[in-house]
């Protein structure tokens, strides 16, 4: 058996309920491990020990009481430091933020609560969620627990790489473009994109607000089913958040065997895609026909636009969310501004980092008077056309299979041109701006011992099935059983 | 679609209430140059006839009843703020 910190929340809850270990061991293991490999990961902002501790013992009274909150009581999981908790620090990774402390808690942090996980850690990410590799955090690069000359990859890459690090147990980030299931890709762990509007945003910082999701990194499939059973749900805090009638998601993998009917859209199979990803993904594809499964191609014939499109609308509710930052009310202010509005000017110029400014003044651009319509309008009439290609593609198919990731993890300080960057999110971006589900999980190594992920896009608030077409992939396969080795 | 040289950013820069220093407004110029140059090949998608999509979803108005709950109290609300006084935000001078 795997150290404890490696193990998936399926089976220590299974330990936690016969008493043979504790919430406070099991919480005492993942800080160990999590002191003895973040000076090599640097996964986390911040984290609180004392705090997560006392949340473990909690848990252990419970349980003791025979008042198991479920699978989730005394799981340590962490979180993405774009998520509200109160009392703790909220930072985006961002200057501007650096000593903020979150008056309240974000809905899945209250829900996470009210499902007994001990809450553990503020997790790195690029600044305001901003980016594919953890680069553009403003405290420090994360590096890949399979090779730390390596990112693993973002905005969430603090998530995915404490998780493959074994410093949590499950973790939470959050997907605009790709930012669970790319990092989730490049790290070797299972990363979920929920269907928009099915996870709560209030306490989420907001980038792209008609974009932005939350969801569950975990080592399993059936983790991710636990973890999104906890968080999922109407809220009436998030005007977007959708009323629909949630699952028992881990019930439903047991009745959902298939056979299912795949597509493989032709688009994503093209330049740019290393040869390793596409054997593998290949490989996965065999399987699946030889589970019983047919195999369709598919066309989603405007691929080639969704970066463009994405690139417009995100940046322009970017430069619309990101305005808030004025160093008035909370936040970096200046001391070297001339009167109020300079103060304005240099509170930003000095709170935000590169990406984040490269971001606002595009989304500005983009919404300015005399190119509102060329482009944003324009956008927007393309995502219409994106979507509708899904919707077509589905009248045939159940899900879809793509590589996640064009590319395996890269050197950290590789990318430094903007545009080579946003690249790395060709096969993620379409889902965001569809609003579908997807799921990232590990489907082989590169010769380089470099995890590869397989990405599956379900329909709209089919999670359930989504989870049991990736389970059935997993169970075929051992790819979650190899950690990274970390001294 | 209109040139990526369009792009004057001081005009953005000002909109966008940044200041940007010199060197990041030339390389700005020159990295969203190339982001726009990209963008460019939307110009070539037809869509004519076509709706746009604010949302992937069709998102309606959600009201809620106007009914007075618990919310932060005055120091949760001024913990963060950068500077304050008697329960007040403290600011430059707007007016001389």
């Amino acid at each position: 058996m795997s150290e404890l910190f490696f193990q998936p929340i399926s089976e220590l809850a299974a330990r936690l309920d016969t008493k043979e270990l504790s919430a406070v061991e099991l919480t005492q293991a993942v800080l160990a491990r999590t002191k003895a490999v973040e000076p090599q990961v640097g996964a986390f902002n911040s984290f609180d020990e004392a705090d997560a501790l006392g949340q473990a013992a909690a848990s252990d009274t419970r349980r003791a009481a025979g008042q198991s909150l479920g699978a989730l009581d005394g799981i340590p999981v962490g979180l993405k430091d774009v998520i509200a908790v109160k009392d703790q620090p909220l930072t985006a990774s961002s200057k501007m933020l650096a000593n903020f402390i979150s008056p309240y808690d974000a809905t899945v942090t209250t829900r996470l609560k009210a499902a007994g996980a001990v809450l553990h850690g503020r997790l790195n990410c690029d600044e305001f969620a901003m980016g594919s590799s953890t680069e553009n955090s403003a405290f420090q690069p994360t590096r890949n627990p399979w090779d730390i000359t390596r990112v693993p990859g973002g905005s969430s890459g603090g998530s995915s790489a404490a998780l493959a690090a074994g410093e949590a147990i499950a973790t939470l980030g959050s997907d605009t473009g790709g930012s669970i299931r790319q990092p989730a890709a490049l790290c070797g762990v299972v990363g979920l994109k929920p269907t928009y509007g099915l996870i709560s945003r209030y306490g989420l910082i907001a980038y792209a607000s008609s974009l932005d999701q939350i969801g569950p990194f975990t080592r399993t499939v059936e983790d991710a089913a636990i973890v999104l059973g906890a968080i999922a749900g109407h809220d009436e805090r998030d005007s977007t958040s959708f009323k629909a009638a949630i699952p028992n998601y881990r019930a439903e993998l047991d009745t959902r065997r298939g056979p299912w009917k795949l597509g493989i859209p032709k688009e994503y199979f093209g330049e740019g895609l290393d040869p390793e990803i596409g054997a593998a993904v290949e490989q996965a594809i065999a399987f699946y026909k030889n589970q019983g499964c047919e195999i369709r191609e598919v066309s989603l014939p405007h691929t080639q636009y969704c970066l463009d499109a994405y690139y417009i609308v995100a940046t322009a509710e970017a430069s619309s969310n990101l305005a808030r930052y004025d160093g008035i009310r909370y936040g970096h202010r200046s001391k070297h501004a001339k009167d109020v509005v300079d103060g304005y000017f240099q509170s930003r110029a000095e709170g935000f980092g590169a990406e984040v400014k490269r971001r606002i003044i595009l989304g500005t651009y983009v919404l300015s008077s005399g190119y509102y319509d060329a482009y944003y309008l324009r956008a927007q009439k393309v995502r219409t056309l994106i979507r509708q290609d899904f919707i077509n593609a589905y009248k045939d198919v159940d899900a879809l299979i793509t590589p996640t990731s064009p590319i395996p993890a890269f050197k950290l300080g590789e990318k430094s041109d903007p545009l080579t960057m946003y690249l790395c999110d060709i096969y993620t971006i379409g889902v965001n701006l569809a609003g579908l589900p997807a799921i990232s999980v590990p489907c082989g190594f590169t010769k380089g011992q470099l995890p590869i992920g397989l990405q599956l896009i379900g329909q709209p608030f089919q999670e359930a099935n989504l989870l049991a077409i990736a389970q059935s992939y997993e169970r075929g396969h051992a790819w979650s059983a190899k950690h990274p080795n970390l001294s | 679609m209109s040139a990526p040289s369009d792009l004057n950013i001081d005009r953005v820069a000002k909109l966008a209430r940044i200041a940007l220093t010199p060197e990041e407004k030339a390389i700005f110029s020159q990295q969203l140059g190339s982001v726009l140059h990209h963008i460019e090949q939307l110009g070539q998608v037809d869509v004519t006839g076509v709706e746009p999509s604010a949302h992937a979803f069709a998102v309606d108005n959600v009201w809620q009843e106007d009914v007075a709950r618990p919310g932060l109290t005055v120091e949760q609300a001024l913990r963060n703020a950068p500077a304050q006084r008697d329960n007040m935000i403290v600011v430059p001078k707007v007016v001389e």
